[in-house]
């Protein structure tokens, strides 16, 4: 056994920690294994410390995902890149392990490792590590091998190319679906390292098979290859191949397959480009907004703003408003909660009188549905609306809908009509709002679930941070004061609530003249919690207020509190009484 | 399957010859008086993908791993050992590899249910790095098992003297624990005050690891809870090797492998009114090659294929299986016999071997006009029926399988019997087994179909029986009710089947 000197004596932990029962001090050690390496130095982190980690690879998979991370940036404690090919042979290890995270790290990592390495290097060690992998025994090798190609494929010479090449497809057609899902995941970024000339050679075929594999999992990724490799194409190319793949998916018998093109067609109509799109995506895009799986209709109506930017007025009017009118009618609430949080967008692309003709309706008729997130959903994107149409053609129909919202049964709509409210305040102006909305806002004060009460106070203060502190003098001041004899004691514990978040918005004036009196006569509560609230919210208005007010009716009130019979009561207004004390010594 | 293509086309006309079925190896054999314990029993059988691993789980809750013996001394490239034809006299063997305690017995406190830790069904997952995976699933909840040789390791070679530490306490926990606090103490020095010499500490050392033996370890690696109100009666793994599915009484549940918090249901049943509810959901399966089907039993004997490409919710089937001419009167008994207790995709994924109280039935997916073949297992039974439902024997489920090349298929019955039938065209082989060291003695009495003496023996079997749960068959045997053969499998490729009688798993070969 060594002796150890004393300063090293906690690096000396670290190490024999990496062995330890403990899972926890496992991981501790591992997550510092930059300062092993350097405790040990370079070159035996080379020749000791990397050949130990490959060979205690059996640990549990969070020590295994810790280490597949560390590795990845291990270069400078090893020497540098020229010795980086030393870290290959722990992270391949770690590329075969069955927990799909680890893997998946142990691959980034490999990725980070290798786009640093010298060339010969790569040659050298990493293509030979990438071919052991890609023929390896278990499936899960063969998966982590996918990953790798486009690190290793730019470095290749010429006869190593072909070979990945010719590697790369026959991981396309691996028994395993496992395999080929990861070949189709990757392709892409492996195809953007290719040489245009083998792209169409030796790439499309490979990716031609994947679109038709038997397993939709597999086809459905493929769905991102085509957006991927539709980049990389000539324009004619892409119209050639990449267009009827697009075409053929969206008529998939697999609805998991057209959802993901309804999911990703944005993307597929960059990479066709605009006027393929016009031409043959839109007969495309309708048959997926007319899809009979609804949730294929959810991700395609969630789409429709965005595709109605790459068409032309015309087209829009023509092709996808008739859909839009619809979906607004779909069975499935879903598809119509989609369609309302992206509708308004297609305002300035149809233009104004095609909005009001024939937008206005649908979006009315979503205001009125009878499932709230559809309501909930128009509501929230109308600055968009008033952009376009003007509040006042919407107020007749917006107010019954708000005020449906405000009274739903469940408490989560209520809630978030609350939250809009400040939006809808801006939006509407204070003419409007005055008639309208005050109640309501008021109302909610008095909610039966707190959470609601909670959002109501924090509205209030919303609102007057809007309209200023002289409206809301006018306003919200009184009405929200005269709650605060409200019999029961939570409700007079939000009214606490709602003064202590508005007196910073209401200045010092209005909160020593209109608020603070409100308080202290409420530190004369029957109810205990009333007047440690009190206490709490006192301590709150003590940096706002004057200091000759906090001396004159604060403070006695706060030291009344101090002797109360109550023991929270006595704690919070002594700590209130603390914190005055503070501030005074600051500022003297 | 082109093995046994081969096979068929040297047979002579009316099929493959009958097996001659050996006994080969019992686990858990009981000794003459010696009492089950009620733990032991065996409640769910099966084998591998390859046949080289065979998984029992019991009413206590475990799961047993047998590994195949027999192949194991020439092990070269596992894909080599796939390719090797066997001769002929090799049957497999398997050892006891491994057991672990999958469930144990819970409580849920929301519904006051005691959920037992009985095994309802086990599933193989693919194998990957040299562990093997498999499901296993009581009535809630679901299990991912990981089964791997750790090594065992010996740690030497530390830099703090472990002699000191352990003097100074006693427990190791603590003393770790000391030293790491001091570690986090001293952290922060390391990194600011501490230069570290290029050439690093050479006092500093690793420590020595060795391991001189490897030890199994199973690890619970994801448990798939919560997500069924009703029993699961089945769970599969589909081919696609990313998802599975589970299902109750009401409603199937997909679920992906990796994700344990959420799962979709696919299938449910239930109406809207308890009250209205006809049919429920017996056994599920996935198709052995297309991931996007999946077929379903109910309690009123419809075998049910969905495609799950045509809609997220499959509540519609894409095809439906029914026996149309259900044999004799309509009775009383009528639709419980008809309860599908379990189905079979044939290897080929083209025929759905189904299991109802009375009979096996054979399916073409082709073809939903009826079955292709049906079975008489219990036609014996037929006169009993009233007294198997007052014991509640007609509500037993029996399990069934079909052979790796598909023309044979097999079930259980009571008193520890079990059924093997050729299901080739023109095949006659219909052989009855007994859960035994010596199979075939039952052979030479059910040949001949026992039908007609039925009649005139069904009042003495009812005098005989009502008194001890066991009944007298045509042929003057005894049947016990108590000692019923629920669950067997074949093996996957070669014509082997595992059978649990109570507590004991025999093997045969044929």
């Amino acid at each position: 056994m060594a002796m150890i000197d004393e300063p090293l004596y906690p690096i000396a932990v670290l190490i024999d920690e990496l062995k330890n029962e403990d899972i926890q001090l496992r991981l501790n050690s591992i997550r510092k294994l930059s300062t092993i390496a350097r405790a040990l130095g370079e070159e035996r982190t080379r020749k000791e410390l990397i050949p130990f980690l490959s060979e205690n690879n059996d640990d549990d998979d969070e020590v295994l995902l810790a280490m597949a991370e560390e590795l990845g940036v291990f270069i400078p404690y090893v020497g540098g890149v020229e010795y980086g090919n030393v870290l290959l042979p722990p992270l391949e290890t770690l590329c075969i392990v069955e927990e799909t995270c680890v893997r998946d790290k142990a691959v980034e990592s490999l990725c980070r490792v290798g786009a640093q390495m010298r060339e010969q290097d790569l040659v050298e060690f990493f293509i030979p590590m990438l071919k052991r992998l890609a023929a390896g025994e278990w499936f899960t090798a063969r998966v982590s091998s996918c990953g790798l190609f486009h690190i290793a494929y730019p470095s290749a010479p010429e006869a190593l190319k072909t070979e990945l090449r010719t590697i790369y497809g026959q991981l396309c057609q691996d028994d395993m679906p496992m395999v080929r899902r990861s070949a189709a995941t990757n392709l892409g970024k492996f195809a953007a390292t290719i040489e245009a000339p083998h792209l169409k050679v030796d790439i499309m075929p490979m990716f031609n098979d994947l679109t038709q594999d038997d397993q939709d999992s597999v086809r459905l990724l493929a769905v991102e290859g085509c957006a991927a490799l539709g980049k990389l194409l000539e324009p004619q190319d892409c119209v050639a191949h990449i267009l009827p793949v697009i075409v053929s998916f969206s008529q998939d018998k697999s609805w998991r397959v057209r959802y993901m093109v309804a999911n990703q067609l944005y993307e597929l109509c960059e990479a066709v480009g605009p006027e393929p799109t016009r031409s043959d995506l839109v007969p495309a895009y309708v048959r997926l907004l007319r899809d009979n799986e609804a949730e294929v209709r959810i991700a395609a109506a969630g789409k429709v703003t965005k595709f109605c930017r790459i068409l032309n007025s015309e087209l829009a009017i023509q092709n996808i408003l008739p859909c839009v009118k619809e979906l607004s009618t779909d069975s499935s609430q879903h598809v119509r909660s989609a369609l309302a949080s992206v509708i308004m967008g297609m305002a300035p692309i149809l233009g104004k009188d095609a909005t009001i003709e024939q937008l206005l309706p649908i979006f009315l008729s979503l205001l009125k549905d009878e499932f709230p997130d559809v309501r909930l959903n128009i509501i929230s994107k109308l600055d968009q609306v008033n952009q376009v149409i003007g509040i006042d053609l919407l107020s007749q129909s917006l107010l019954p809908a708000i005020v449906e919202l405000a009274e739903d049964r469940h408490w989560r709509v209520r809630l978030a009509i609350i939250e809009y409210i400040p939006l809808l305040a801006s939006q509407l102006g204070v003419g409007f709002f005055d008639d309208k909305l005050g109640a309501l806002c008021m109302q909610w004060l008095k909610d039966k679930v707190y959470s609601i009460r909670d959002a109501a106070a924090n509205n209030v203060k919303r609102l007057a941070e809007e309209f200023g502190p002289e409206w809301a003098l006018q306003h919200i001041v009184p009405q929200v004061l005269d709650m605060i004899n409200n019999p029961h004691y939570l409700y007079r514990m939000t009214i606490l609530q709602a003064i202590s978040l508005l007196a910073p918005v209401m200045g010092a004036e209005i909160t020593c003249s209109n608020l603070l009196p409100v308080v202290i006569n409420a530190s004369k509560d029957r109810v205990p919690n009333i007047k440690f609230n009190v206490a709490k919210v006192l301590q709150s208005l003590i940096p706002i207020v004057d200091q000759s007010v906090v001396e004159k009716t604060i403070r006695p009130c706060l030291v009344e509190l101090s002797e109360d019979p109550d023991v929270d009561v006595r704690f919070f207004a002594t700590q209130a009484l603390q914190s005055s004390d503070q501030l005074t010594m600051m500022s003297s | 399957m082109s093995n046994g293509g081969a096979k068929a086309a040297v047979a002579p006309v009316g099929g493959p010859l009958p097996l001659d079925w050996k006994f080969s190896q019992v686990f858990g054999e009981r000794t003459a008086g010696e009492k089950v314990q009620e733990v032991d029993v065996i409640s769910a059988i099966e084998f591998d993908r390859t046949g080289d691993h065979l998984a029992t789980g019991d009413r206590g809750g475990r799961v047993v791993l047998f590994e195949r013996t027999d192949n194991r001394d020439h092990v070269g490239q596992r894909k080599d050992l796939e390719k090797m034809d066997y001769p002929m006299n090799r049957h497999p063997e398997f050892r006891y590899k491994t057991e672990f305690q999958s469930h144990e017995p819970e409580f849920d406190y929301l519904k006051s249910l005691e959920i037992e830790e009985k095994i309802n069904k086990i599933r193989w997952c693919q194998s990957a790095d040299g562990a093997l995976f498999l499901l296993s699933t009581n009535d809630k909840t679901i299990k991912c098992w990981k089964v791997q040789e750790k090594k065992v390791k010996k740690v030497h070679d530390m830099n703090v003297d472990s002699m000191k530490t352990m003097e100074s306490g006693s427990i190791v926990g603590s003393s770790i624990s000391a030293s790491s606090k001091q570690y986090i103490e001293n952290g922060g020095c390391i990194n600011n005050d501490f230069s570290f010499p290029t050439a690093g500490f050479p006092s500093l050392r690793l420590p020595v690891v060795t391991s001189i033996e490897t030890n199994l370890m199973a690890r619970c690696r994801r448990i798939y809870a919560h997500a069924h109100d009703y029993h699961i009666n089945s769970i599969s793994s589909n081919s696609d090797g990313e998802t599975f599915i589970s299902a109750d009484d009401l409603r199937i549940n997909l679920w992906n492998l990796e994700i344990n918090n959420q799962s979709f249901n696919i299938v449910d049943v239930k109406p809207a009114n308890m009250e209205d509810l006809t049919e429920v959901i017996t056994s599920a399966e996935f198709h052995p090659k297309h991931c996007n089907m999946l077929a379903y039993s109910s309690s009123k004997g419809s075998i049910r294929l969905i495609d799950m490409r045509q809609s997220a919710l499959c509540d519609s089937h894409s095809k439906l299986f029914e026996d149309q001419d259900a044999p004799g009167a309509r009775s009383f008994f009528t639709e419980i016999i008809a309860s599908i207790s379990d189905i079979k995709f044939a290897k080929d994924g083209r025929h759905i071997l189904s299991r109802d109280y009375m009979t096996l039935k054979l399916w073409d997916i082709n073809m939903d006009s009826g079955p292709v073949a049906t079975f008489q297992v219990h036609e014996h039974l037929r006169p009993k029926l009233c007294d198997l439902y007052e014991n509640d024997s007609i509500f037993d489920k029996f399990e069934c399988c079909l052979s790796g090349d598909g023309l044979r298929v097999a079930t259980g019955s009571y008193s520890n019997l079990f059924r093997v039938f050729g299901c080739s065209e023109g095949s006659t082989e219909a052989t009855t087994l007994e859960a035994s060291k010596t199979p075939m003695r039952r052979q030479g009495q059910t040949s001949s179909r026992p039908l007609r003496t039925l009649g005139s023996l069904s009042g003495v079997v009812r005098r005989v029986k009502g008194a001890d749960n066991s009944g007298v068959d045509a042929n003057g045997n005894t049947f016990d009710f108590t000692t019923k053969l629920l669950h067997l499998a074949w093996h996957p490729t070669e014509n082997s089947l595992a059978c649990a009688a109570s507590n004991s798993l025999y093997i045969y070969y044929a």
